[in-house]
């Protein structure tokens, strides 16, 4: 009901949206007669990570879809940097993805090209101040930051999932993006590989003052990276608070969800 | 109450095929649109394109230049059997020239890219839409309109007047040599009286026709693939779908083409 509201989002959440890196508004939508998200709001400002948890189709990857501008709300808004990214021009949602990374959940890594070349991919389209060479040495560098140095000239069907998914995370760094959205980034990966990623993102959190979403069902990920932690169910965030506060609320499915106590 | 028009939609589409129909045109207007628009506004994938054009046309010469010697052997054959017939064998070298030229080599290349390169670009973008690939490239602040479909499409304008010339080379130079076989002429004979009062517009039109078969197949291929849905199904139903329609909507300008030609060059 009140997901319906909210008739010129646009314009009516300038002031506030520019304050906050993410600003997601009352977002619904569905797909045929499913209602994934129903009136989904919140901030999220630089330097904090919000770890976005739920039951398996709560429309938390729909909602990243919607933040980077894949996939149209049917009402409320959803803003990167100020940028809506429903409303906006081409040229203006183009400038705000240019400042976001976005790591997909199965990594979307593009086959036909190898390991570097797909991290390569937004410096060779955006990065044109780079001579060849600079550009070969940032490849590296990120691939190191994410342990695959070594890998290089590897296709993406050579290597693991797992490593698939770091090289869609150092692609997602490329640009040195303010804001990041990683679906799932630990899904499929060792404990060991997982908290890698996890310190990675804190690092990063910490250095770069990155905003980030992480869609997960990894609570220890998510005890360990995020800032706050949105809890949701059917298409509505249930509670949204740090992880102590998650443990101290007496919701029955937020007890489930914590602890398997069913 | 407000989901009820949201479910009753895509399943009256479904089952109603002239509805179907009706919205596979209007999605295919609105993708061509978003194609042109991209192709005339900077920045240019001009290194995209000449690997395309590589692919595409390059590596179709074999195929088309097989496709083109056999027609030629075949016409060679069939028309003399029939020109023999009606006395009119002196007539053979023109009978193969520009059978070959204005409309065997056309409509062949034609369709042989339109297998080879349809399904091709078909599977490709429909593998790589249903992998998140092309979200990813729009994620990463590129059009894949114009990194992917403006390029395929140019590149498709560009090679089919080319491997038509390849065709009709080999189409000419087989016809000469099936007759030589059975009858021999030397082939500075052959073309002369091949090409005996024929001027530019009688191969120019037909050869640069081919530039619509192009945009055709690029456009049809593009759009089937970047539009699939679903895993394996998808791609497999966007390979065959990419390459029996662009068939027969390169048929179909054909038919048009030629009287379109023979309007404008009489």
């Amino acid at each position: 009901m009140q997901a319906t509201q909210d008739p010129r989002p646009a314009t009516a959440s300038a002031t506030e949206s520019s304050e906050s890196a993410i600003a997601i508004q009352n977002v619904t939508k569905s797909f045929g007669a499913q209602r994934v998200l129903d009136g989904v709001s919140f901030l999220v400002q630089r330097g904090e990570t919000v770890a976005v948890l739920g039951r398996s189709g709560t429309g938390k990857s729909v909602l990243l879809r919607i933040l980077v501008g894949l996939e149209a709300p049917d009402t409320g808004a959803a803003f990167i940097l100020g940028t809506n990214m429903t409303e906006a021009s081409p040229q203006d949602i183009a400038a705000a993805r240019k400042q976001m990374g976005f790591l997909f959940q199965h990594a979307a890594l593009y086959d036909s090209l190898t390991v570097a070349d797909n991290v390569a991919f937004p410096l060779v389209h955006h990065r044109k101040d780079l001579s060849p060479s600079d550009r070969s040495d940032l490849v590296v560098d990120l691939l190191k930051e994410v342990g695959l140095e070594g890998h290089l000239n590897k296709m993406p069907s050579d290597i693991s999932g797992g490593m698939q998914k770091r090289v869609g995370l150092a692609r997602a760094l490329a640009l040195d993006p303010v804001v990041l959205l990683l679906d799932e980034p630990t899904a499929g990966l060792d404990p060991i590989s997982s908290g890698e990623i996890d310190e990675l993102v804190l690092k990063l959190q910490k250095e770069h003052q990155l905003a980030s979403i992480v869609v997960t069902h990894d609570m220890v990920s998510a005890k360990t990276i995020a800032t706050r932690i949105a809890l949701m169910d059917r298409g509505k965030v249930l509670i949204e608070g740090s992880f102590d506060d998650l443990q101290k609320s007496d919701e029955h499915f937020v007890s489930q969800f914590l602890h398997r106590d069913f | 109450m407000s989901s009820t028009p949201a479910i009753s939609q895509p399943i009256l589409t479904k089952s109603n095929p002239i509805l179907a129909m009706l919205e596979w045109f209007g999605e295919f207007g609105i993708f061509i649109w978003q194609v042109l628009r991209a192709a005339v506004t900077p920045p240019f994938q001009f290194a995209e394109f000449v690997r395309q054009l590589d692919d595409i046309g390059a590596r179709s010469i074999p195929l088309v230049a097989l496709a083109g010697s056999a027609i030629g052997v075949v016409l060679a054959l069939e028309a003399r059997y029939s020109l023999v017939r009606f006395g009119a064998k002196a007539l053979l070298p023109s009978a193969i020239v520009f059978a070959v030229v204005t409309e065997m080599s056309p409509i062949i290349t034609g369709l042989v890219v339109s297998g080879r390169v349809g399904a091709g670009i078909g599977a490709e973008l429909a593998a790589m839409k249903v992998t998140e690939q092309i979200d990813a490239i729009e994620a990463s602040a590129v059009d894949p309109r114009k990194l992917l479909a403006v390029t395929r499409i140019l590149a498709c304008i560009v090679a089919l007047p080319l491997l038509t010339l390849a065709a009709s080379f080999c189409g000419v130079l087989m016809g000469w040599l099936a007759s030589t076989l059975v009858e021999p002429i030397s082939l500075v004979h052959f073309i002369s009286a091949g090409f005996k009062g024929a001027g530019f517009k009688d191969f120019l039109p037909p050869t640069f026709k081919t530039c619509v078969y192009g945009a055709i197949i690029g456009m049809v291929a593009c759009f089937q693939g970047m539009r699939t849905k679903g895993g394996a199904e998808g791609v497999g139903s966007a390979a065959t779908t990419s390459v029996v329609l662009s068939s027969l909507f390169v048929i179909l300008a054909d038919v048009i083409l030629v009287k379109v030609i023979l309007l404008l060059f009489p």
